[in-house]
């Protein structure tokens, strides 16, 4: 692997259990009478704990939709999201959500943006030290008075990362967190996360819009589809990516994979 | 880094991402101006000349010292006479002659007074109802179209009410200054409440802040740069105001000044007013600009 699989004081972060998720007839429209617009339809899953779970389909599917749901940021229309067996009710403290953009607070350093993601309870003297420690795992210590507009892209999210693993989430919900990085940064960020998910092995559900950093994440990958006579977007297809992490990017098995989702988000000839 | 699009942060991100430990980092990242500057800083190119703070100052003087040369002219050769435009040598002895009888400083204390009283009340107010019908919907329900009413009002329609109510004092002279400072801080807080970046706020909620803690986490810092130009906007239109107020009904102030001196024939204390107006009313709206440019480096 690269420079960031070097050893980190992996034990530093106390680890809250993982968490399992399941989404049991969840779906979402929006708009009302002859506008209503139906997003997402029956999607009925069991996420189980500690695993990576890819979250892929064509752009406008309802991918953040759905996201959002499990993070209480958004109401439903039908079905529910369970998190280890408690129905999801707005906001709560099991989930962390990291965005597709950092969506730091630009008059706060990076220290003090990561500090808004630490549990409610916890205490000055811990908060300090737990901010140091993460701050330290995305390799940001140098960084710690900066401000966000002073340091780049890739550093303003992994600064967003910590913040949402401030939380000791049992589940974490990336919504294409490294969408908008550079190809190199990206394999960086992808490389970084496991290394997390190594250290804190919390639930992750994960929006992509690439399929091989869904090959390199996932234990499994859903996709997203519509049906031609149907509205909304469902499940329309559950992999199981075989093999260890990290995998090889150059492995004839993941290539085939990656073909045949490809096909299924409809891009053919690659 | 596609998706930032800014040749100063791609840099840093190379030297920052690439290495493993953080010391290395350290130095080629931090203490460098913030990317937003166009142009280089430094050197002798047109923006880098334009941003050192003495050629600003150079430059704005420029036109003064020209209508300055050219109202000396006047008095020489012009065709104003001296009762239309005084010599800028009347116009000082006009303030020297005040100021021997005591009376210049008088006028002008009294007057920022005003200023400052009225502004003051007029601020305060705005920040508060513009607080409070930026956040709440109710509020904005109940308040916004009232007040949006009161602000259509021409300034000088309130002038017999006050001095019905409060008679010919200092305290009718300062609301009106009040009413004058309360708009544009008003607006300014209430539209810029109404667009605190969603994203944020929908971060903010995400991680479990709500209510009072979302307004000062997020919130109330995210507007303080808008709020400082609102409080810019208030403190121009508290001077027209002062002008106003004075103009009417007053026995002291540089508004008195103008009328007073309208009725006694003296041009050059009319110039002298309304130099003076320029200037303390230039004054402290530089003072608040440095607040102001202060707040921007601070919140954003």
């Amino acid at each position: 692997m690269t420079v960031l699989a070097s050893p980190r004081s992996t034990a530093a972060v106390p680890t809250k259990q993982a968490l399992n998720v399941t989404f049991a007839g969840l779906g979402r429209s929006f708009g009302s009478g002859s506008d209503r617009r139906t997003v997402l339809r029956d999607i009925n899953f069991e996420v189980s704990a500690g695993e990576v779970l890819a979250i892929l389909g064509p752009s406008g599917c309802g991918k953040s939709t759905l996201l959002r749901a499990a993070a209480g940021l958004d109401a439903l229309n039908a079905g529910s999201v369970l998190i280890d067996g408690i129905e999801v009710h707005g906001i709560n403290e099991r989930c962390a959500v990291a965005f597709q953009e950092p969506r730091l607070l630009p008059w706060h350093t990076l220290q003090a943006n990561v500090a808004i993601g630490l549990p409610k309870a916890s205490s000055a003297s811990e908060g300090k030290t737990k901010v140091a420690e993460l701050l330290h795992l995305v390799e940001l210590d140098a960084f710690a008075k900066h401000r966000p507009r002073e340091v780049s892209g890739g550093m303003a999210q992994r600064a967003s990362l910590a913040r949402a693993l401030a939380r000791n989430p049992g589940v974490l919900i990336l919504d294409e967190p490294f969408g908008a990085l550079d190809a190199l940064t990206r394999i960086k960020m992808q490389d970084l996360l496991l290394d997390i998910h190594r250290a804190q092995p919390t639930t992750v559900l994960l929006v992509t819009h690439d399929v091989d950093e869904a090959l390199q994440l996932a234990d499994r990958i859903i996709v997203l589809g519509s049906d031609a006579d149907l509205p909304g977007a469902t499940i329309t297809e559950v992999l199981t990516v075989p093999g260890q992490r990290p995998r090889s990017r150059n492995s004839a098995d993941l290539g085939r994979m990656r073909s045949s989702l490809l096909t299924s988000l409809g891009v053919t000839g690659h | 880094m596609t998706g930032v699009g800014n040749p100063y942060v791609d840099e840093k991100s190379v030297s920052g991402v690439d290495t493993a430990g953080g010391s290395t980092v350290a130095t080629a990242g931090p203490a460098q101006p913030p990317p937003s500057r166009g142009g280089p800083a430094h050197g002798w190119s047109h923006t880098g000349l334009l941003q050192r703070s003495w050629v600003r100052l150079l430059l704005g003087l420029i036109l003064p010292g020209l209508i300055l040369t050219l109202w000396q002219l006047n008095s020489v050769i012009g065709p104003f006479s001296a009762v239309q435009v005084p010599p800028p040598a009347a116009v000082f002895n006009a303030a020297v002659e005040l100021i021997q009888r005591g009376e210049l400083w008088t006028h002008i204390g009294i007057s920022t007074q005003r200023v400052l009283l009225g502004f003051t009340f007029g601020a305060t107010l705005g920040l508060t109802i513009g607080s409070l019908v930026g956040l709440s919907r109710i509020a904005d329900a109940l308040l916004a179209p009232t007040i949006g009413a009161l602000r259509a009002v021409p300034s000088l329609a309130w002038v017999p009410l006050l001095i019905l109510w409060m008679k010919i004092g200092e305290d009718s002279k300062v609301t009106l200054i009040l009413i004058g400072a309360f708009f544009p801080v008003f607006t300014t807080v209430y539209l810029a409440l109404r667009h605190v970046d969603r994203n944020l706020v929908e971060a903010g909620r995400a991680f479990g802040l709500n209510g009072f803690k979302l307004l000062t986490t997020v919130q109330l810092p995210a507007v303080i740069p808008s709020v400082f130009s609102g409080l810019r906007l208030g403190l121009a239109q508290a001077w027209l105001f002062l002008v106003a107020a004075e103009l009417i009904a007053s026995s002291l102030g540089l508004g008195y000044l103008l009328t007073d001196s309208q009725y006694n024939g003296r041009v050059d204390r009319i110039f002298l007013a309304i130099i003076l107006l320029a200037v303390i009313g230039k004054s402290t709206d530089a003072l608040l600009g440095v607040a102001e440019k202060w707040a921007v480096r601070r919140w954003t």
